[in-house]
């Protein structure tokens, strides 16, 4: 794992100085219930219905035999755009559930996921489930990609907090 | 008489669960989950004979003839099977990924005469019927059925292996596929009868939960030429749909009609 973070910062300094970044916030906000588990998430870039890229995927990584998978089809947009699709865990998306509080995953525009990223309209879409809990969904609209840096939020109303995307050109 | 029973007891087993006056109760299975992710996913099935769906207050439904097809469309297994005073369970492990498909399917010819003033009934096959229907048989009246009943569930990518009709009576083929379906989005169905389209056929689709609401919710829909209805799916749950149909294509010339049904049940989920 240390000598993949290496590689990878190695190669976020060979990239030419005019690659962007895209900031994705993720506010897992506290809840007042009896029986507390933290939310599966997914972050995924949409078009047309479509999962175009995963960006992160947090759920119960630690269970025995990968068993946490059982509930990934919780977040079943995520599920049926992308999730259906894979096999677990998913190198370089997947990770271990976040605790409450907010959460910035940053992703160099020019590498990885975002780097196949055709010019046009997209969403970037959140989704949370959570065990005993409820299910929340996200979507902010980007156009890509962006000439000026942009910056956007939205507010979940029960299993997100802000989620904000901030893209620097 | 005990290979008699034997040869027939699909079909009388058949009849007991499902081929009661169609106006009358409803037959269907309902499982626990469609939509599955996971390393070792399982369902359980219910299956019941009931007026409300779906809600186990009549009979329970006979599991006799159940099959599992696997998503390489092979047989699989309805395990733990037990019957109770108001519906029949059983399991299915979904032990490889893709699409499976719980059926159950069978009919035959059911026969009613008159010998030395005394009516008799028989249940059987065409093969049977010459055999074991006197050919000089006094009033003579023969019907032919053949029913079919089935559930899907989908461990990770849905496939479409287990979806292929067999042939025989009236048949779903899916276009959207079963375990791909949610609120607020259409879908689109095929019936096949015989492996044909069946246009023209009503198909009923009935929402689960009737215990709860006044109205039935019923939604009628009708094929067109090429066998096939869309749906827009109003609410996430668990519908029922049917569809059954009469015609002259009999297998024995005695029987003036043949009656072939389809249910389903389908798992809309939530956007």
């Amino acid at each position: 794992m240390r000598k993949l973070l290496s590689v990878t910062l190695t190669g976020l300094a060979a990239t030419p100085a005019m690659a962007g970044e895209m900031a994705v916030t993720v506010e897992i906000p506290r809840l007042d219930v009896a029986e507390y588990h933290r939310p599966y998430l997914a972050v995924w870039v949409e078009q047309n219905d479509q999962a175009i890229a995963n960006l992160t995927v947090r759920y119960d990584v630690q269970k025995r035999d990968n068993e946490g998978t059982k509930w990934l089809k919780d977040m079943r947009q995520w599920w049926r755009r992308s999730g259906r699709d894979q096999s677990f865990p998913i190198d370089g998306v997947s990770g271990p559930t976040l605790p409450v509080g907010e959460h910035t995953l940053s992703f160099d525009t020019a590498k990885g996921p975002l780097a196949a990223l055709k010019p046009g309209a997209y969403a970037l879409v959140v989704e949370a489930a959570r065990e005993v809990g409820g299910r929340e969904l996200l979507r902010i609209p980007f156009e890509w990609p962006a000439k000026v840096a942009v910056s956007q939020s939205v507010k979940g109303s029960s299993e997100l907090g802000t989620v904000a995307l901030a893209i620097k050109p | 008489m005990k290979s008699l029973l034997a040869r027939t007891g699909l079909t009388i087993a058949l009849i007991a669960g499902m081929a009661l006056p169609a106006a009358a109760h409803r037959t269907w299975m309902l499982p626990s989950a469609t939509v599955l992710s996971g390393q070792d996913p399982w369902i359980t099935v219910d299956a019941a004979v009931s007026n409300d769906l779906f809600y186990f207050e009549h009979v329970p439904l006979r599991l006799d003839g159940l099959q599992v097809i696997t998503p390489d469309g092979r047989e699989g297994k309805a395990e733990n099977q037990a019957t109770g005073k108001y519906r029949s369970t059983f399991d299915v492990h979904l032990d490889k990924p893709g699409t499976y498909k719980v059926a159950m399917a069978g009919g035959g010819l059911m026969a009613s005469w008159e010998e030395g003033g005394q009516r008799k009934r028989w249940r059987g096959t065409a093969e049977n019927f010459a055999k074991e229907v006197p050919a000089n048989a006094e009033k003579l009246q023969v019907t032919e059925n053949f029913r079919r009943m089935e559930i899907f569930a989908t461990a990770g990518k849905p496939t479409d292996t287990a979806l292929k009709p067999t042939g025989k009576g009236l048949e779903l083929v899916p276009v959207t596929h079963p375990n791909d379906l949610f609120a607020g989005e259409n879908a689109t169905f095929q019936f096949v009868l015989d492996g044909k389209p069946a246009p023209d056929l009503e198909v009923s689709i009935i929402p689960g939960g009737i215990r709860y609401r006044n109205e039935l919710g019923e939604m009628k829909l009708k094929t067109d030429k090429e066998g096939k209805v869309t749906v827009k799916w109003p609410a996430p749950g668990m519908y029922w749909m049917e569809a059954d149909l009469e015609d002259n294509k009999t297998s024995v010339k005695q029987a003036a009609k043949r009656r072939a049904s389809y249910n389903t049940t389908l798992e809309v989920l939530a956007q």
